[in-house]
């Protein structure tokens, strides 16, 4: 079943066509990579998917609601991470639970458990009462999507969580993303590591605003006659 | 271009030469450290680069290479340990060293309301130059943004921010390049395109360091150091960082990727195993074990398409297995 439903998705900037009709879908339970060149549309069409932002024209459905009339139920079921916004680093682990929780509308003791659950996942329960900031990177970017899923929300999309994260940690980070996306939550996710791409069930690939690519990873493999979604990647984006 | 390293052990203390200096060095680290508050941010590092290199400094985020860099180009004071830069103290002669350097800090700091080309002549005029003057140096990099000249600097894509960065970096000539993370959140494309730059540039004569925390930019150095936590794990060429593996390493493949991840982690005969793109890169215990043990393994296991081959290890497989070793 479509979790996010894309049809003819078109945003414009004045005379600028920054997603020029797009039309995909993502499963319930998929970890679908959105991969692109810089410039490419795929911010803007992840604003358009978080209900920050309106399509120009074409139909948007996320978690069952329509993106120009439903943004704020959206945004109530999904959970984003990005590299760069972060936690807060002058608050505890713990307050740092507690506020997004409570952003979230969960009740006080709903955010005991689920930070409790979460914290345990990671083994860092011992670790609560640290200031973020005090912490290795690799800890607050696993800490961070703790964070984006502690309501449970039915998507979580994640834009470039691995960015400067350390080999073995950003190994670690997919297990527990794989882990997210077995409990039934969507994962939606960009990268510029290319062997990140081969983990996910899909890949997009998009350029110019469009999306030039769609399938699994051994799929475009095969289709391009090529190694890696490296090499995929490179073909699509020097074209 | 000099390699006068290949073959040696890698530098782990060098004593500081401060007279008569070998000529084909450019950069002499010894004994450097920082710390922020309780915080090691660098711990005891040393290191040369040799005049004409482009030397990369390999690690994630936090490892310490922007403190390093900070500390390379007088913008940070080490707490101990010495550094020269073309045999200018990088504490005492400031000012000297400032003039001979170009530096790209990691976060993008031209002037985002000046034109293309006022930020090129503002930096030129700077260092008491035009950008006439050393159009040649930056010609390659600048004719591509040139079009877009008119433009302020904020209004760039990413990509030409980039490009322009660098443009200014090198506008005054300088005998030493420092770039911070130049390909952070830059696309596979741009980040060949960059390191294509490079490459053209290095062969010009001037001595480069960079840093990076993608392993897969390793191999365009002439050599690299791995960093983590604020210490330097191994200092090479890329080849010889490979070479020094020390072990056998194998790529498997079956058809449930995340379950066969699962029963290698509990292979007893395994050291460690962890996802490459479509793979899974295991290193055993004993280098003498075979792939069709292996394979007898996993097919008991009931895995599917099962796929066992010796593969040369990246520098990524060596970074991770140093991080296991100083664990």
């Amino acid at each position: 079943m479509p979790i996010i439903e894309v049809e003819n998705l078109v945003k414009k900037f004045g005379h600028f066509v920054a997603n020029d009709h797009l039309t995909f879908s993502v499963d319930e339970g998929e970890i679908y990579g959105f991969l692109g060149a810089n410039g490419a549309g795929k911010t803007t069409a992840m604003k358009i998917l978080c209900g920050l932002s309106s399509p120009t024209s074409g139909k948007v459905k996320v978690a069952g609601y329509d993106v120009y009339r439903q943004s704020e139920m959206i945004k109530k079921r999904i959970g984003y991470m990005s590299q760069r916004f972060s936690l807060f680093d002058d608050l505890s682990v713990w307050e740092n639970f507690q506020f997004f929780g409570g952003i979230y509308g969960l009740t006080a003791a709903q955010i005991r458990q689920r930070t409790t659950e979460l914290l345990g996942r990671l083994g860092l329960e011992g670790e609560k009462k640290q200031l973020l900031g005090s912490l290795p990177l690799g800890w607050k970017q696993k800490l961070a999507f703790s964070v984006a899923i502690i309501h449970k929300p039915s998507i979580v999309f994640l834009d470039e969580p691995t960015g400067g994260v350390d080999p073995i940690t950003r190994r670690q980070f997919w297990e527990i993303i794989y882990e997210t996306a077995s409990q039934g939550i969507t994962v939606f996710v960009t990268t510029h590591y290319m062997d990140e791409a081969e983990y996910c069930q899909r890949v997009s690939i998009m350029a110019d605003g469009r999306i030039v690519a769609l399938d699994t990873p051994s799929n475009l493999k095969a289709q391009y006659q090529v190694n890696n979604i490296e090499e995929v990647f490179l073909r699509i984006a020097r074209n | 271009m000099c390699f006068y390293f290949i073959g040696n052990t890698p530098p782990v203390s060098l004593p500081l030469v401060t007279e008569n200096m070998p000529s084909n060095i450019s950069i002499q680290v010894s004994g450097l450290a920082r710390h922020f508050g309780n915080k090691t941010a660098l711990n005891d590092v040393s290191f040369d680069v040799a005049k004409g290199e482009l030397f990369g400094f390999i690690g994630p985020d936090g490892a310490g290479k922007t403190t390093l860099f900070r500390i390379l180009t007088s913008l940070l004071l080490p707490d101990a340990g010495s550094a020269t830069v073309e045999g200018l103290d990088v504490v005492k002669d400031y000012k000297k060293l400032r003039e001979i350097l170009g530096y790209m800090p990691g976060r993008f700091s031209l002037y985002q309301d000046l034109s293309v080309e006022e930020n090129l002549r503002f930096f030129a005029g700077i260092f008491r130059t035009t950008p006439e003057a050393n159009y040649d140096l930056v010609k390659d990099i600048y004719s591509q943004i040139e079009p877009f000249r008119k433009r302020k600097a904020g209004k760039l894509s990413g990509g030409m921010k980039q490009k322009l960065a660098l443009s200014c970096a090198l506008i005054h000539k300088p005998e030493v390049l420092v770039l911070d993370e130049p390909t952070t959140g830059v696309d596979a494309v741009s980040r060949i395109e960059f390191w294509e730059m490079l490459a053209r540039l290095r062969s010009s004569g001037i001595t480069i360091v960079v840093s990076t925390p993608y392993m897969d930019e390793a191999s365009r150095c002439d050599r690299v150091a791995l960093i983590q936590n604020g210490g330097i794990m191994s200092i090479d060429t890329p080849a010889a960082i490979r070479k020094n593996f020390g072990r056998a390493l194998w790529a498997v493949k079956a058809d449930d990727a995340y379950r066969l991840l699962a029963d290698l982690r509990r292979f007893k005969a395994g050291r460690s195993a962890f996802p490459f793109g479509e793979y899974i890169h295991l290193v055993p215990d004993d280098e003498r074990l075979k792939p069709a043990e292996i394979e007898s393994y996993l097919q008991a296991l009931g895995h599917s398409h099962i796929s066992v081959r010796q593969i040369e290890p990246s520098i990524e497989d060596c970074f991770m297995e140093m991080m296991k070793d100083s664990e």
